[in-house]
């Protein structure tokens, strides 16, 4: 463990987070939590727990990024609040 | 010329490129070799049922996303896909049972050393292997499955 590595990728973590609560395009927001996703993936597999690591990579920001485009592609791209 | 300049602007429309379908298309063998590695090796090493499981059903996702819906039904039909995902819960299922029956509790695979003797210790790992077989084809089933509800509107004609 690299307290700096940890912290840096922690930082990045919440920016993500921020901005996908935030952005108004759903698109937007699919995109920026996939991201959110990859460095949980990161985090975790830098902490030693490659095993949530893996499942975080396949299912978090592989398939339910898919999933959640193919939701906004049948109903409306804006968010309405 | 002008309709060759339309039928690129209605196929971009569409969204099939020729460089997505090449690189999918040599992509899917090794996602899905990948995903076989993942679920055989899941009591050694980092993965396992679950994750094997999704890696095989998001080879599916992505031939869905760079063809056409028909193109993937073609290769694995929707009464397929459901045949593998129950027979994955029934795998599951069926060898936790069989423990129970041959003395054992629900998943207590040492039980099972009455029906092929190897030695409890050989089939504590052995019994995980044949559960995460299970896992993984119910988690690819519905993986796809999922993606091909969600992607056509429940009408499993054009897709994405």
């Amino acid at each position: 463990m690299i307290w700096i590595l940890d912290l840096l990728i922690l930082l990045l973590v919440v920016i993500c987070a921020i901005a996908a609560i935030n952005v108004r395009d759903l698109l937007s927001a699919t995109i920026i939590f996939g991201v959110y996703s990859f460095l949980m993936c990161l985090l975790w597999a830098e902490m030693g727990a490659v095993d949530v690591a893996f499942t975080e990579a396949t299912v978090g920001a592989g398939v339910s990024t898919v999933l959640f485009i193919a939701a906004i592609l049948h109903t409306s791209r804006r968010s309405k609040d | 010329m002008r309709q060759l300049q339309q039928r690129v602007e209605t196929q971009q429309q569409v969204g099939e490129s020729l460089i997505t379908q090449t690189a999918v298309r040599l992509l899917v063998p090794f996602v899905q070799l990948f995903g076989l590695y993942v679920i055989v090796h899941g009591h050694y090493s980092p993965g396992g049922g679950f994750q094997g499981g999704v890696l095989l059903g998001s080879s599916f996702i992505m031939l869905g996303l760079a063809y056409d819906q028909k193109t993937v039904l073609r290769l694995m039909s929707e009464r397929t896909n459901i045949l593998f995902g129950n027979l994955g819960a029934l795998i599951f299922t069926g060898v936790g049972a069989l423990c129970a029956i041959f003395g054992g509790l629900f998943l207590d695979y040492s039980a099972l050393d009455v029906l092929i003797p190897l030695g409890p210790i050989e089939w504590r790992s052995f019994g995980i292997f044949l559960v995460e077989v299970g896992v993984g084809l119910a988690v690819m089933s519905i993986m796809a499955s999922l993606f091909w509800d969600l992607g056509s509107a429940g009408q499993m004609d054009e897709g994405l």
